[in-house]
């Protein structure tokens, strides 16, 4: 958390798509900063946006039937706007992707080392021979064994962990400054997922980059966000710092998510807590507040006019958006602040950098 | 990869046996009377065909007598009964005619087909699509006699742009070679153009929207390279099968219908012949040259696939 220039500037992003259903607004007004060096967690439900979001800044999104509003900076380049040339020397050198189905996010017909090669002479004028050179040592800093054998190897021929290792290589490549990890470890069973983000941690933490950390495992965010940003229905409904999500949440939706994590501290209940309902529809949300149909607490404001950003009072860039007062939120929430319990180990108190075990 | 070789080797002796046996069955059951009496020709002697009948074992049990056809067949004494030509004479010199209307057409329609293809794919449900859609649609529609005829007579007879008819060997005069083959291998490939950019078309745009088409993106590769390296190479894989059978077809006789509109007396032209003539030997000899080639050319095609794509083993 530096108070820095931030490297990456979001403000008002909107990504809308013309659907047969009508206009499906996926992102409805996102603001964030990225700051130097900072990992800023992004989490929600499926569908929330997170991950359109996050291939907007990179131009991935663009497509006939989408309209973007907004603005994207990074550094002094808006990146809604830039053209394919300007995008094409951002993508990949300054702000690379970690997607999240390794499997099928790598081209299954080409070797590793030759996909990671691509991309650094997409960007450098290096020989193959200096290229592969890169793309062995890459795949050793990420932890793959025998990487000067491995480097020939195809995508099939490689367990998914090894694969997730790859597309990390991919992504550190270039030495970029921002990295977006879209799920990095969803697909993967929880050891390799801890071994995977642990690696990636110190990488990033070597290489000086900011991440934004798409994700919807609140676990993964313990262990490496400076920052969280809980999007719900293509809105940031409260961004913070870790502690001040986990130790003081203000929206009720971050109640939602922080009380259905499983809990093995505490008698198991008979079935899990979730939040009521189902996440509206994209393209015929509710009025108001999107969240309103699900929230216990909803009163008339809500319905009439969709809560603004609200700083929390006391804090610098605590922010949410809910319609009740701070007073009346730390009230009305039932959660135990600041424990949750943490991927199957015991509980965890949450400190400042991550989870302790 | 020797394991491979040694079973395809394998099979292609299986199925040239079966074919032979099929077609050996052809021999024995066409209606046009005895084959001794037509191998020996106009006006014979009872004497000579009483000797072909014991030369050729037509005396002997069915299964002496196919093992006695396929010796003829492959030392090259199988006479036609019609010219009494020796067949792989006739054979031999109908290949190279055959083999470069083939080659120069499956050249010349996957180059297009692939421009073709990507271009539509690229350009989705715009003009160009739509226009190229419905050209190629022509293409498929227009059957090579109509179309060749068309060409052979403007082309050729009328406007003299091309020769009409004829071949020049390649090792005569590439040049003339290829200048004698245009026409025949446009009026081929059309046909073809059309298909293999339809296919291709749907490939790509199946193909362009898989994850690691945007990995690629992501990479910062330029629209080219990711058309290129990743869409257009995982598109053609399928499309490589479908190319190498029907240039195996094509060599082993498919073109007959080209060939008898340019008059290039290849081997599918030899067969038609010989099939309105009832000259079994030719035909005989033609079926096996063509399963040899449609089996062979299926060899190579499974080795090639497996090269594109590795994931596929060959066992």
């Amino acid at each position: 958390m530096s108070s820095a220039e931030p490297i990456l500037r979001v403000s008002d992003l909107e990504v809308s798509f013309a659907t047969d259903e009508g206009l499906v607004r996926a992102v409805d007004g996102v603001t964030f900063e990225l700051a130097a060096g900072e990992v800023l967690a992004v989490v929600g439900e499926s569908g929330c946006g997170k991950s359109v979001t996050a291939m907007t800044l990179l131009g991935l999104t663009r497509s006939a039937n989408a309209r973007f509003a907004g603005a994207a900076y990074y550094g002094d380049t808006e990146l809604l706007g830039a053209s394919d040339a300007e995008l094409q020397q951002i993508r990949g050198a300054e702000i690379a992707m970690v997607f999240q189905d390794s499997a099928s996010s790598l081209n299954p017909v080409q070797r590793v080392g030759r996909q990671i090669a691509e991309q650094i002479q997409a960007h450098e004028k290096v020989t193959d021979a200096q290229a592969r050179e890169r793309a062995i040592e890459l795949l050793e800093r990420v932890g793959i064994p025998n990487a000067r054998k491995r480097v020939d190897a195809y995508p099939f021929e490689m367990s998914g962990g090894m694969r997730q290792r790859v597309m990390i290589a991919l992504a550190l490549s270039c030495d970029p400054s921002v990295l977006i990890a879209d799920e990095p470890t969803t697909a993967l069973d929880v050891t390799i997922q801890a071994q995977i983000l642990e690696r990636f941690r110190e990488l990033v933490a070597q290489m000086g980059a900011s991440v934004i950390l798409v994700t919807h495992d609140l676990g993964v965010v313990t262990d490496i966000a400076d920052r969280i940003a809980v999007m719900y229905a293509g809105r940031i409904v409260e961004q913070g710092a870790l502690d001040e999500i986990f130790y003081d949440p203000q929206h009720p939706y971050t109640w939602g998510l922080l009380g259905s994590i499983p809990r093995l501290d505490r008698p198991r209940p008979k079935r899990l807590p979730t939040i009521p309902g189902l996440p509206p529809s994209l393209a015929d949300r509710p009025q108001g507040c999107h969240l309103r149909p699900r929230c216990p607490h909803e009163f008339d404001q809500c319905a009439k006019t969709p809560p603004l950003v609200a700083r929390v009072p006391g804090a610098t860039a605590h922010l949410d958006r809910c319609w009740l007062s701070c007073d009346r939120k730390r009230e009305l929430r039932e959660i135990e602040p600041g424990v949750i319990g943490l991927r199957g180990k015991h509980e965890v108190e949450l400190t400042k950098g991550g989870a302790g075990s | 990869m020797k394991r491979f070789v040694i079973r395809r080797i394998l099979g292609m002796i299986l199925v040239l046996f079966a074919i032979s046996i099929a077609t050996f069955c052809i021999f024995n059951v066409i209606p046009n009377s005895d084959p001794a009496q037509r191998l020996a020709g106009r006006n014979p002697t009872k004497g000579q065909i009483e000797a072909i009948r014991r030369q050729w074992g037509f005396d002997k049990p069915v299964y002496v007598q196919y093992v006695k056809t396929m010796e003829k067949v492959f030392s090259g004494d199988l006479i036609s009964y019609v010219s009494q030509i020796e067949v792989d004479k006739e054979i031999l010199q109908d290949a190279p005619r055959t083999f470069s209307l083939a080659i120069g057409a499956a050249i010349m329609w996957m180059a297009f087909a692939v421009a073709l293809g990507l271009y539509t794919a690229v350009r989705a449900g715009r003009f160009a699509d739509r226009f190229l859609t419905a050209l190629a649609l022509i293409g498929i529609s227009m059957p090579v006699f109509w179309i060749g005829a068309l060409m052979s007579y403007y082309l050729g007879f009328k406007w003299n742009i091309f020769p009409n008819g004829g071949y020049v060997p390649l090792t005569e005069d590439p040049l003339q070679w290829a200048y004698h083959l245009i026409m025949p291998w446009t009026a081929l490939s059309l046909l073809f153009i059309g298909v293999y950019s339809r296919i291709l078309r749907s490939n790509v745009l199946d193909t362009i929207n898989d994850d690691y088409v945007r990995t690629a993106r992501a990479k910062g590769l330029s629209e080219r390279q990711v058309l290129l390296r990743h869409v257009l190479r995982n598109s053609l894989i399928p499309i490589v099968t479908l190319w190498g059978l029907d240039f195996g077809a094509v060599v082993g006789g498919g073109a007959l219908l080209t060939e008898t509109v340019f008059d290039l007396q290849g081997v599918g032209q030899y067969a038609a012949e010989s099939v309105a003539q009832l000259d079994v030997p030719p035909v005989l000899a033609i079926v096996m040259f063509g399963a040899f080639f449609v089996v062979v050319v299926n060899t190579v095609v499974d080795i090639v696939y497996a090269t594109l794509d590795p994931r596929i083993r060959l066992t």
